[in-house]
């Protein structure tokens, strides 16, 4: 049995580092093109890594990105494409913003009432899809995305001055959220400061490994991905199913913007970070919907990150920031061609070997019995 | 040749037999007793298409072995055989979306090897799916040139082609309709189009007639008689005898993936072609002693179900609408709800094999959906162990003991990328040994795997590889070795051995007859004829959504269930001996509910359900 376990996880590397070499190939492609040096700019953004300060911005930012890509795994496990987290983390954020302002609890209580507030804020939005979907059969793709608008503009229209918000200067926030409710972080002395939240997101990977793989809802789950009608004829019902799987994916997107929120804005406002939730797209993609490899995902797209800003100031020649942007964009492309490269020689290479085993244990046998016979 | 009206005109006669009655067809007369146009074909006329030694696998089956085929010009050549035989295999084969791992195809006397269907279009073949492919919003004329704008453009040339090949063989097609508001046949003749107008030589039907009304199965075998005359050659697969006696010059059956032979009409009755079809070489899998017990198990009353309405693809028929729209279609037959099961009344006891024969799709798919809870029951009851189950969703089903061998094991059986022990787990995910309470029990799962890999004999190296990587009997063993760990009451076993090896068959009839024994009642569908009466006790055949006739398993023959399954016999069959006449029998009921010397019995409606 050993051989197929290792099998599986050459497997499962294979795809992620044939789509990273062709991504980081494609990419000296493009510099060449533009008669820049290929190879620098690698080891201009590796340095930067070697700098504390960086290294604590990009844990902090895969943290962020971890929770949300988290979320849209969920949805991947059974087919389903929640293309909202971006909408559902915001309004989550903007909502526990609004609430830890005007509530005060002690910090016991607060946080995890904070907490409840965005998973339930996610939940909701996320959910309205899931409804549709299950009711009148509307993509979630679909709804999900306008979802996102309309999340846009909800928030527009509840942080105005007349509804919940408060003009701060030139931005517009929803105020200061109580201290009760600020989620204390690890001082790392001149380097600054983990957000304590990144510990929740690591919970949320191991919590997400322990559904999935060790209970009865996360086989169904699965089983609905993997097949549809295999898992209705197995009586998983699919409506209850996709409803389900749509409101956690909600309810942990909800957390995503939560980091950033408690661990250091402490309120929400015009400049509050968007776009995590397709970031996470990307993430859970080249994760392969698995815990570990989501969380060495979101690490590598934070480095990116984290580290190419410093690419502009490079001496003597600078190079575009946007750089990483283009890999991010090829590492995608690369991801989804070699994951299903992969997964069909996989498959192949295994329906092969069995065939070959079996034929071996075949042959033994007559043999055996030919000698038997004499 | 004793009064060859013709063929033309015997079909047509025979078109007309559903309709009106009384003029019964004498299409299978005509059949086996003259050649129908063989005979203006059979001077020597060359081969268009040879296919030799054809051998395909694929990884742990050969769907196609040593497959011989030649198809003569100006002939229409069927290929019948049972589903899952490998005739759609070899056609993909002969149309170039697979290749052959061994064997010639020769074109016009000449070899070819096509890598994509483009090669076998520019060789002049041309194929016609089962499931036509338009796309609606668009014309016939933009239908018909997409694709190949570069034969006449697509104005005015393109629309005089079309003109031109519509008026020589007869098709009737506008170019100008819009194919969303055009009917089935009139689909299918453009589909046909749509191949000539690539300038096919060689046309495949795949299973043409399945979706047609006989009048329309007559104008469609009209076109393909034009074809012939024109000396194209056509390629017809089909499994219904009595279409393929009518319309062919030769039939080639293929039966476990190779062709077992090839006749001529004329020489041929459809007993014989049945039984070359089913083969009855197979090990017989008789059951011994009864065990049947009064204890009834399973019992089903009135159960109706609607088809769902439109092109939907079945599941989302909703309850609330379908009765309203199906009173009215009750005896109209082109109604949108049709019935796809109609007052479906019966009882299985314990110990009981209750077989249902059936042309398929005939209801036996919405019968096994509608038991196991995957379709809602419009109006009936089901009763199962003396409870109501009729509102019960699939898992309750199953939990209470509801053992399911599905018809499609790929699609409803199996998750094919997931390994063996996971496999185990499907269908039984709340039960023991694969979860406690809330919490998946992944060691106790796998244990019973290996068990189940022992005591049923899959053959696997371990219980980590992909369900995908078993052979088809292996795979079956394991559903089936899933399914009678949890000690079911009841099972519904509907194909429970097809595409799979005659030594994994007679496995699984050991493990369905051992159950039996112990007071298991299961639900057996089969197009193998020879398993349905070797394992029932007692037999039902299914035709157009009603259970039309019953007969016992000891005294019937396959011919005569055969002859209930088109719909010509009901009520109760009785075997009847009398030495050469008993032929003659099979072929007069065939001939329709109205043919008045029908020697069953033609028992009361009721007797039958």
């Amino acid at each position: 049995m050993k051989k197929f376990d290792k099998e599986r996880v050459l497997l499962a590397v294979a795809g992620p580092v044939i789509a990273l070499v062709a991504a980081v190939v494609l990419t000296s492609f493009v510099l060449i093109a533009s008669g820049k040096n290929p190879i620098e700019p690698y080891t201009l953004m590796f340095e930067q890594a070697g700098f504390a300060d960086v290294q604590v911005l990009i844990i902090n930012q895969a943290g962020v990105y971890y929770l949300a890509a988290l979320a849209v795994a969920v949805g991947f496990r059974m087919n389903l494409f929640n293309i909202g987290v971006d909408g559902q983390y915001r309004l989550a954020a903007m909502m526990t913003a609004v609430v830890g302002a005007h509530v005060s609890l002690p910090a016991a209580l607060q946080i995890p009432f904070l907490m409840l507030v965005a998973v339930l804020t996610g939940a909701f939005w996320a959910g309205i899809a899931g409804v549709l979907k299950v009711t009148r059969g509307v993509s979630e793709v679909v709804a999900t995305i306008m979802l996102n608008a309309i999340a846009t503009s909800l928030i527009g229209y509840l942080t105005l001055t007349e509804v919940w918000g408060q003009p701060l200067g030139n931005n517009q926030t929803t105020g200061v959220m109580k201290e009760s409710g600020w989620f204390p972080g690890l001082d790392m002395g001149d380097a600054g400061e983990i957000y304590g939240f990144t510990v929740i997101a690591v919970l949320a990977g191991v919590l997400y490994w322990l559904v999935l793989n060790r209970t009865r809802f996360g086989f169904d789950l699965r089983a609905t991905g993997a097949s549809e009608t295999a898992a209705a004829a197995s009586g998983v019902d699919a409506k209850r199913m996709v409803l389900t799987a749509m409101l956690i994916s909600g309810g942990v997107a909800g957390l995503a913007g939560l980091p950033i929120l408690l661990g250091d804005a402490h309120t929400y406002s015009l400049s509050f970070p968007t776009g995590l939730g397709f970031t996470g797209i990307t993430i859970a993609l080249l994760g392969r919907n698995n815990p570990v490899g989501i969380a060495f995902a979101a690490l590598l797209v934070a480095f990116l990150d984290k580290a190419s800003p410093a690419l502009d100031y490079a001496t003597p020649v600078a190079y575009d920031k946007e750089i990483a942007v283009i890999m991010q964009g090829l590492i995608v492309i690369a991801v989804v061609v070699s994951y299903e490269a992969v997964r069909v020689w996989g498959l192949r290479r295994q329906q092969r070997r069995v065939g070959a085993e079996l034929a071996a244990a075949a042959a033994n046998d007559n043999s055996q019995k030919e000698v038997a016979a004499r | 040749m004793p009064g060859t009206p013709g063929l033309r005109s015997s079909s047509r006669s025979r078109g007309a037999t559903r309709v009106d009655g009384p003029f019964s067809k004498e299409c299978a007369i005509d059949a086996s007793s003259s050649p129908p146009l063989a005979a203006r074909s059979q001077p020597p006329s060359t081969v268009s298409v040879e296919l030799a030694g054809i051998t395909k696998r694929f990884p742990g089956v050969v769907a196609n072995h040593d497959i011989h085929l030649s198809v003569r010009k100006g002939t229409v050549h069927a290929l019948v055989g049972e589903n899952g035989a490998g005739k759609s295999t070899l056609m993909k084969i002969l149309y170039g979306m697979q290749k052959p791992d061994e064997g010639t195809i020769a074109v016009d006397g000449e070899q070819v090897a096509f890598a994509s269907p483009a090669d076998a279009i520019a060789r002049g073949i041309g194929m016609v799916h089962q499931h036509f492919m338009l796309a609606d919003y668009l014309t016939v004329l933009e239908n018909v040139v997409l694709g190949s704008e570069k034969l006449h453009g697509i104005g005015a040339a393109a629309r005089a082609r079309i003109k031109e090949i519509s008026d020589r063989y007869g098709l009737g097609v506008r170019p100008d309709a819009l194919v969303e508001d055009l009917g089935v046949a009139d689909r299918q003749r453009v589909e046909i189009l749509k191949v000539l107008y690539r300038g096919a030589r060689i046309l495949i039907l795949d299973e043409p007639t399945a979706v047609l009304v006989p009048q329309e199965v007559d104008a469609l075998f009209d076109n393909l008689r034009e074809l012939k005359a024109e000396g194209l050659s056509v390629i017809f697969i089909s499994h219904k005898l009595g279409e393929v006696l009518s319309v062919a010059d030769e039939i080639t059956v293929i039966r476990r993936g190779t062709t077992v032979g090839t006749a001529v009409p004329a020489e041929i009755t459809s007993r014989q072609l049945a039984e070359m079809m089913v083969g009855s070489e197979l090990p017989t899998p008789e059951t011994a002693e009864s065990t049947v017990t009064d204890k009834p198990v399973l019992q089903v009353e009135g159960l109706t179900v609607y088809a769902a309405g439109g092109a939907s693809l079945g599941e989302t028929g909703t309850v609330g609408e379908a009765p309203a729209a199906g009173s009215l279609a009750g005896d109209a037959a082109g109604g949108d709800a049709k019935r796809v099961l109609d007052d479906v009344t019966f009882t299985i006891h314990a110990g009981e094999v209750m077989g249902i024969a059936g042309v398929e799709g005939n209801g036996q798919t919405e019968l096994v959906d509608a038991l196991i809870g995957l379709r809602h029951a419009d109006s009936g009851t089901i009763r199962f162990l003396g409870e109501e189950i009729t509102s019960w969703p699939t898992r309750r089903r199953r939990e209470r003991g509801v053992g399911h061998i599905p018809e499609d094991r790929h699609r409803h059986g199996l998750l094919l990328e997931a390994p063996l022990w996971e496999n185990r787990i499907l269908g039984h995910v709340t039960e023991k040994p694969n979860s406690k309470g809330f919490w998946l029990d992944p060691k106790g799962a796998q244990d019973d795997t290996r068990r189940i890999v022992e005591e049923y004999d899959v053959r696997t190296p371990g219980i980590d590889v992909t369900a995908a990587s078993l052979s088809g009997g292996n795979q079956q063993k394991l559903i089936v070795g899933r399914e009678m760990s949890h000690k079911p009451r009841f099972l519904i076993a509907a194909h429970p051995t097809r595409g799979v090896d005659v030594g994994a068959q007679a496995a699984i009839w050991d493990q369905i007859r051992e159950a039996r024994r112990e007071g298991l009642a299961v639900l057996l569908i089969s197009a193998d004829l020879d398993e349905l009466i070797g394992l029932s006790d007692t037999l039902r055949v299914i035709y157009d959504g009603r259970l039309v006739a019953d007969a016992d398993p000891a005294a019937v023959t396959p011919e005569e269930l055969g002859s209930a399954m088109t719909g010509a016999a009901s009520g109760h069959l009785e075997h009847v001996e009398h030495g050469h006449g008993s032929e003659e029998r099979t072929e007069r009921a065939e001939r329709g509910p109205a043919a008045p010397a029908a020697h069953t019995e033609a028992a009361p409606e009721d007797e039958a359900r």
